[in-house]
């Protein structure tokens, strides 16, 4: 189940009890085992994500604020960020941010709250056509819970 | 948590103020750019912009220059733009045009009853002097970090320094003001673009004006010191820095941009600068966004081009030194790092930060070495900037003791320098901060004064004493930072923050973060229960994630050929103006020729 509109306002007060859907278990990701290398020439993903590259994942991590409130995609971080850093500049994200293309747009907390990503993993660099955002790692089809 | 510098607030208010002041007649104030009061260097290319605040016919319109059309003067017809951006107001451009002759300039610009005047000062130089220039930035640099860093460095006893910094016995000294076109606080772009073009700007912006321009790239140009160089001259340029080679300073060497976040623009346009060494963090803008960790939104591999180009890359210390150890390098291309270098205190002591993934960044003394020798194999001489970026980066969330570690740093660099322009007496060097921070040593913390409470331990006037760090290892820096009675450095201008009156022994201070999107900055509670933390409210807005700037004065040394006129108070822009002294960059100048002034004013001639 995604996170509604609805739930989202009321989410404040009533803690959101929701599960993922999918009925085959998906793996489990760590933001610190995603890449095996990061250099001077750029980061290395590591084996088991390109192996999972395609297949349903999870992964914990801090929701960002969103690029603009009408986008399909958020960015998830190990770490909370702060700022929209896309409000000055897209160029300031922590390198390893994974972008979440939800199931249903609106779904955002808004708030960098915690949350758990489910969806399928994708690899390799996409720039967004709306945003022009580039991402070197994606989970689509996502559906998002708090943590 | 990632602190990220958000600049896009400031604009926005001083934007809305300035539509503010100017609301009384229309929503579109009027300007010409260079501004009134502007000091431009004879010979040194600048975009001459009209604005309008209305719709004007170009027939009807006089631009003059000390009376007469300024077509003729500047010897380019103005492009004439009707709608600038869309909007019912017009705009007149000249593009990289000059002003041979030193004097005053009177421009004026007329269009029905729209009028507007500035005055210039067109300014020569003397022969040159120098046959090098090295400029420090202490990036943020505050008296406080100055005199923590020669305490801890050199020691002090009796009230006397058992020692000084590298740039406290330089002959010459300055108050430096470092107040912009928009604000009296500035930032590090707009700042480094005073000392690097002679002209004022904004914040966040670097080699140009700000005009109404829609586009960050349509702002009214102003000549960078390493375009005057390369255009002028044969001699190198290099540019330093322990932040990304992309981040303001750096980029105030090379860039034209109203907005310093363009870092992929601003790698760019360092590759097009021709600047012989460069050298910093950064790497992530410089790589085809094909690959994982690249900030580029393009497919360009900027390494690559830089080594078609002849350059020698190094992506670590040993081969930074290789590479300046071949006799045969003239330029090199260094970066050690995708985002800011490490500091002094955690890549020599405490190895937090990121120096685990990134063991073998160079330090900036060897840095500036490396620079030195490798510019120096041109005979014609050489432009250094170098920056110690940390200080302000550390000085930001209120880490004292790595901004000071960081100043240490930037006098060993600077003492490299010192040597090498030893040996022949013609270099003049400069080191200077490019703004402040709120910042202050008020006494020591005794960790073995009686009670719980931190605040207590603070020993103020005889209370104080001195502190107890070791002595210095051979290279300034005490091996042990966390000491038992160590310096009580406090900043006053913070957000709320947890106060732990100890040095951050993991990483960097967060001194404050934000829970909700549009929430306030709230003191980061991670500090909440190191033993001793007290909140401190701050009086920040609760906009502000960190200390800010300052408006006091910045403290500049300088010793060598040119120093002469580093004294008392200066603006920022003479920093760039005893640069091209020193240099003779407009010596031939003919002084003697002043632009007459004529009653023939001819309407302008609108571009086809
Ligand atoms: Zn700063």
């Amino acid at each position: 189940m995604t996170i509604e509109r609805r739930e989202f306002l009321l989410s404040a007060a009533i803690p959101l009890l929701t599960f993922a859907p999918f009925a085959k278990a998906a793996e489990s990701l760590k933001f610190a085992e995603l890449y095996k290398s990061r250099t001077v020439m750029g980061m290395a993903f590591a084996d088991r994500t390109l192996q999972l590259a395609g297949k349903p994942v999870d992964l914990a991590g801090y929701m960002a604020p969103p690029l603009k409130p009408e986008a399909n995609f958020f960015v998830l971080t190990r770490t909370p960020v702060s700022v929209c850093p896309f409000c000055d500049s897209d160029a300031d994200w922590p390198a390893d941010i994974v972008v979440v293309y939800v199931k249903k747009a609106g779904s955002f907390l808004q708030d960098g709250s915690a949350v758990s990503v489910s969806g399928v993993l994708q690899t390799g660099s996409k720039t967004d056509t709306d945003t022009g955002f580039v991402s070197q790692l994606r989970i689509i089809d996502a559906v998002v819970k708090r943590l | 948590m990632k602190k990220i510098h958000s600049f896009a607030r400031f604009a926005a208010t001083s934007l809305a103020l300035g539509l503010t002041l100017a609301g009384h007649s229309s929503v579109f104030a009027q300007a010409i750019f260079p501004i009134d009061r502007a000091a431009i260097l004879a010979g040194s290319k600048f975009d001459f912009k009209v604005e309008f605040d209305r719709v004007v016919d170009a027939a009807k319109t006089r631009i003059s220059i000390n009376g007469i059309d300024a077509a003729k003067v500047l010897g380019a017809e103005p492009q004439f733009i009707f709608n600038e951006d869309g909007k019912k107001v017009s705009s007149f451009v000249l593009p990289g045009v000059m002003l041979d002759k030193p004097g005053s300039y009177d421009v004026v610009a007329v269009s029905g009853n729209a009028r507007m005047q500035v005055t210039w000062e067109v300014y020569a130089t003397g022969p040159r002097k120098a046959k090098n220039v090295i400029l420090f930035i202490g990036d943020g640099m505050t008296v406080a970090n100055r005199t923590a860093a020669r305490i801890l460095s050199k020691g002090i006893k009796e009230g006397k320094y058992l020692g000084r910094l590298s740039f406290d016995d330089m002959s010459n000294m300055a108050l430096v003001g470092t107040s912009g076109v928009d604000s009296i606080i500035t930032d590090s772009a707009n700042s480094m673009s005073a000392y690097t073009t002679g002209h004022k700007t904004s914040v966040n912006a670097l080699g140009v004006y700000v005009s109404r321009a829609k586009d960050n790239l349509a702002h009214p140009k102003v000549e960078t010191i390493t375009e005057l160089i390369k255009r002028k001259t044969n001699m190198a340029v290099g540019i330093v820095s322990d932040a990304e080679v992309e981040d303001a300073t750096p980029a105030g060497m090379v860039a034209h941009t109203r907005r310093r976040a363009d870092k992929d623009i601003i790698a760019e346009q360092l590759f097009f600068s021709r600047a012989d060494v460069i050298m910093g963090g950064g790497s992530a803008y410089f790589l085809p966004q094909t690959t994982p960790g690249s900030k580029r939104k393009d497919t360009n591999n900027l390494i690559d081009l830089f080594k078609l180009d002849d350059y020698a890359f190094a992506s670590t210390d040993k081969e930074m030194k290789q590479a300046a150890a071949n006799p045969k390098t003239r330029k090199l291309l260094g970066l050690f790092h995708p985002e800011n270098m490490d500091g002094a205190l955690d890549r020599h002591f405490l190895k937090k930060g990121t120096v685990p993934q990134f063991p073998e960044q160079p330090d900036l003394a060897d840095m500036t070495r490396t620079a030195i020798e490798v510019l120096s194999r041109n005979p014609n001489g050489f432009v250094l900037m170098v920056e110690a970026g940390l200080i302000d980066k550390f000085n930001h969330p209120l880490d004292w003791e790595r901004s000071v570690y960081d100043t240490i740093m930037l006098s060993n660099a600077v003492q490299v320098a010192k040597d090498f322009a030893a040996k022949n007496n013609d270099t003049f060097i400069m080191v200077t901060p490019d703004h402040t921070h709120g910042a202050s040593i008020v006494g020591t913390i005794d960790d073995n004064k009686p009670g719980t409470e931190m605040r207590n331990k603070v020993g103020v006037y005889a209370d104080a004493g001195y502190p107890n760090y070791p002595k210095a290892n051979k290279d300034g820096y005490p091996e042990k930072v966390d000491v038992s009675k160590r310096l009580a450095f406090f900043y006053g201008n913070t957000p709320d923050y947890y106060e732990t009156f100890q040095p951050k022994m993991n990483d960097p201070f967060v001194p404050a973060i934000k829970l909700t999107k549009d929430g306030p900055y709230v003191a980061n509670p991670a500090y909440k229960d190191v033993p001793g933390a007290v909140l401190r409210t701050g009086i920040l807005p609760q906009s502000a994630d960190t200390g800010t700037h300052t408006a006091d004065d910045g403290v500049l040394s300088a010793m060598g050929p040119g120093s002469e006129r580093i004294h008392g108070f200066m603006d920022n822009t003479e920093i760039f103006r005893a640069m091209a002294d020193s240099l003779g960059l407009a010596a031939n100048a003919n002084s003697t020729k002043m632009v007459k002034a004529s009653k023939v004013v001819k309407p302008v001639t609108a571009a086809k």
